[in-house]
């Protein structure tokens, strides 16, 4: 019976990987041939990715200073493409000895031939003037020996490691975005989290690589479940006070806690709507948690679920901003289930397991979340990260024996999911870490005591 | 749990040996009284013996400990907080606070006291059910508020009252209402499995269950406060099911 219902799933997951890679592969874009995703997932051979080559830049200024800067401004950007999940990056040592700072200084055919076998080459130079960084970025088709450049930029900023390194996440993001099919790069994306201090947890903040972490709130107390507005403004997140656990409204841009009204009960797991004018949320104002909306200063709160048992975790689509996902524990353990905004419509998407967090990817089609598909007492089920297609409930797994694992959280371009993974499953081991959509480069952005990962929407 | 009820069911054998050790010396002297101050001719009576210790002897709050005392030549034993108890045993008490267990033990031949102290470590929580271990105040003692409104344990992903529930519930219920000056402070608590969002609303549930459990016997609501905690303030953190069991829970307090 078990054995018979195990082969069942298996030949079934391979059935779906196939079928989700080539909805992916077709469904992507009209940019077929550049569709990261469907490269990504069908094939890990070299052919199908942008080779690229990264050289390092080129210091103009003899300043000590400028060494600093070169070294963080070359590591982000080479990491920056790397994880694009875009490139087949060519590795520093294949690279010609030469150093182009300028696009006069490059001789192409040393760059696309062997070893290198380059496609692309991003090239350029550092400078010190004053006290300001410039940076001249280019990009250049190694193919192209007519007429080779793609782009140049030029950047200007005050001089410091911050910004070395934010230089170089921006012209990453225009590469990839030049590269990438018209898909914006996720390199000066941030990512909000809860960061576990002890008994209390606060509102952290990172950049999409896990530098720059720094405190948001300083609360004393557990605060969880940090979501940034899509005009990154705010971020709406759960408390717990004297009542219990409630929304707070902090703005990034006064840098203070705002309004945010709450009547009564339990109120926590806040989502924005993709146009930034509604927060769905779980409530359990009138007694039982039910999914509610109100709008982002907690007026004109209205309930869209009614059914005994737990109603929690929305997530909107953030495509259409028409349909809501959330977890609810009406049937038993808890489901992924969808539903109109209205509350209307309402479709299990799980047939069974643990399910929670759901995420949904920007451009509609999937949702990731976690799942414990064997959950139970007797039953050592791993909590694992899938991503469901809607419109076939087909899904795949995309973490494997790695511990417990939660709160995955799609980046903007769709092609990462943060997530929280504690290896021993102890709660103050957990830490947050990321990984291309399709379940490989999984990297740790965090030590331990990170959680609740919430990626930006831009 | 199986070495608790172990150690149990162990002291009501010995207890009962015993007391059928002592019925039977009794039985050489005068019959009809009972056979402890049978042991107790008039004036030449030793005086009591009596010790007292408790297992663990530090505990996390919720959790319980065993309290387990010896005596001789007492004729009737109490403990402060507990009452009158028999002469030997065992009960097992989950105090809200460090709590000093004061045994005295009365005899033909005098009065002996012995004490244990039973500590618990309060964890970090905001509204704290803590206060002071003091007997005073408008909400009565501490010790005896828990000794009639006990929490209340879930089965798994579950937060519907079992039998047991319901009777707490309503033993709660009575010395609430009896107890009008009383507010109380009802934690909804989770195990630490299954995902933290989730697990906030079903301590919810659970803390409701036990509100509306406690209003329908006529407590009135304005007294209940209820804060589900999910698995943010977990007692043990042990990956058994005996720990579970203590996460999953309905939490009373004093919310003075």
């Amino acid at each position: 019976m078990v054995t018979g219902r195990q082969s069942v799933v298996c030949s079934g997951k391979y059935a779906v990987f196939t079928m989700l890679f080539l909805l992916l592969f077709s469904a992507g874009s009209a940019f077929a041939q550049d569709n990261p995703f469907g490269q990504i997932t069908t094939d890990k051979g070299a052919g199908s990715l942008i080779r690229i080559a990264v050289a390092n830049f080129k210091p103009i200024s003899p300043d000590a200073g400028l060494g600093n800067y070169k070294q963080t401004f070359d590591t982000t950007l080479f990491n920056d493409l790397n994880s694009a999940g875009l490139f087949d990056i060519v590795s520093k040592d294949m690279l010609p000895q030469s150093t182009p700072g300028f696009p006069a200084e490059l001789n192409l055919t040393q760059w696309s031939a062997a070893p290198a076998n380059a496609a692309m080459v991003a090239f350029g130079n550092l400078n010190l003037q004053g006290n300001r960084l410039v940076v001249n970025g280019f990009l250049d088709d190694a193919h192209n020996t007519q007429f080779p450049q793609i782009f140049a930029k030029q950047y200007n900023e005050e001089a410091s490691d911050d910004n070395a390194r934010q230089i170089a996440h921006r012209f990453a993001d225009e590469i990839i975005f030049r590269l990438g099919g018209g898909v914006s790069g996720i390199a000066e994306t941030k990512i909000y989290y809860v960061k576990i201090l002890g008994p209390n947890k606060e509102i952290y903040e990172m950049d999409y690589d896990g530098a720059n972490q720094h405190a948001i709130t300083h609360l004393g107390t557990v605060s969880l479940s940090p979501r940034v507005s899509p005009d990154n403004s705010r971020i709406a997140f759960s408390t717990l006070g004297r009542d219990g656990f409630q929304l707070k409204m902090f703005s990034l841009l006064l840098n203070r806690p705002v309004n945010f009204n709450s009547a009564g009960g339990t109120n926590l797991s806040p989502a924005w709507s993709p146009s930034g004018q509604q927060l769905a949320f779980s409530s359990s104002r009138t007694g039982d948690p039910e999914i509610w909306i109100s709008d982002p200063e907690g007026n004109i709160a209205h309930k869209i679920t009614a059914f005994r048992g737990p109603d929690v975790s929305p997530t909107w689509n953030p495509k259409t901003g028409a349909q809501i996902a959330w977890i609810s524990g009406r049937s038993g353990l808890p489901q992924l289930y969808i539903m109109d905004a209205d509350g209307s419509g309402i479709t299990r998407l799980t047939d069974g397991g643990y399910a929670t967090s759901p995420s949904w990817s920007p451009n509609g089609q999937f949702i990731t979340f976690a799942w414990d598909r064997k959950y139970g007492p007797g039953a050592p089920g791993g909590q694992d990260i899938y991503i469901m297609e809607i419109a076939s409930k087909k899904w795949i797994q995309l973490t494997h024996d790695g511990g417990r694992c939660d709160f995955p959280s799609w980046s903007p371009d769709g092609r990462h999911i943060v997530y929280a993974n504690s290896p021993d499953g102890k709660a103050d081991h957990t830490k947050i870490m990321s990984m291309l959509a399709d379940g490989t480069q999984k990297k740790a952005l965090t030590g331990p005591g990170a959680d609740m990962p919430n990626w930006s929407w831009k | 749990m199986i070495s608790k009820q172990t150690l149990t069911w162990k002291s009501i054998v010995l207890s009962a040996a015993a007391f059928a050790a002592i019925a039977v010396t009794g039985c050489h002297k005068k019959s009809t009284l009972p056979p402890s101050s049978a042991m107790a001719p008039d004036t030449t009576m030793p005086a009591p013996t009596a010790s007292i210790s408790a297992d663990p002897l530090a505990i996390d709050i919720g959790q319980s400990v065993v309290l387990n005392w010896r005596t001789t030549n007492a004729t009737s034993v109490s403990i402060d907080g507990i009452g009158q108890v028999p002469i030997n045993g065992t009960q097992t008490v989950s105090p809200a606070n460090s709590t000093n267990f004061h045994l005295v033990a009365k005899g033909d031949g005098g009065v002996t006291e012995a004490n244990v102290r039973v500590t618990v470590r309060v964890p970090e929580v905001p509204p704290p059910p803590t206060g002071n271990v003091s007997n005073d105040g408008p909400m009565g003692s501490e010790a005896i508020f828990h000794q009639n409104v006990q929490d209340i344990f879930f089965g798994y992903d579950s937060f519907d009252l079992t039998p047991e529930a319901k009777t707490s519930v309503s033993m709660a219920a009575s010395y609430l209402t009896s107890h009008p000056a009383i507010k109380i402070l009802i934690g909804g608590y989770c195990d630490d499995r299954g995902s933290a969002e989730y697990n906030i609303t079903l301590g919810e549930n659970r803390a409701n269950s036990a509100k509306t459990a406690l209003v329908e016997a006529g407590v009135a609501p304005g007294r209940i406060r209820v804060v589900s905690y999910g698995k943010e303030r977990q007692f043990c953190t042990d990956e058994t099911d005996a720990c579970w069991q203590q996460n999953r829970r309905a939490q009373f307090s004093l919310d003075r």
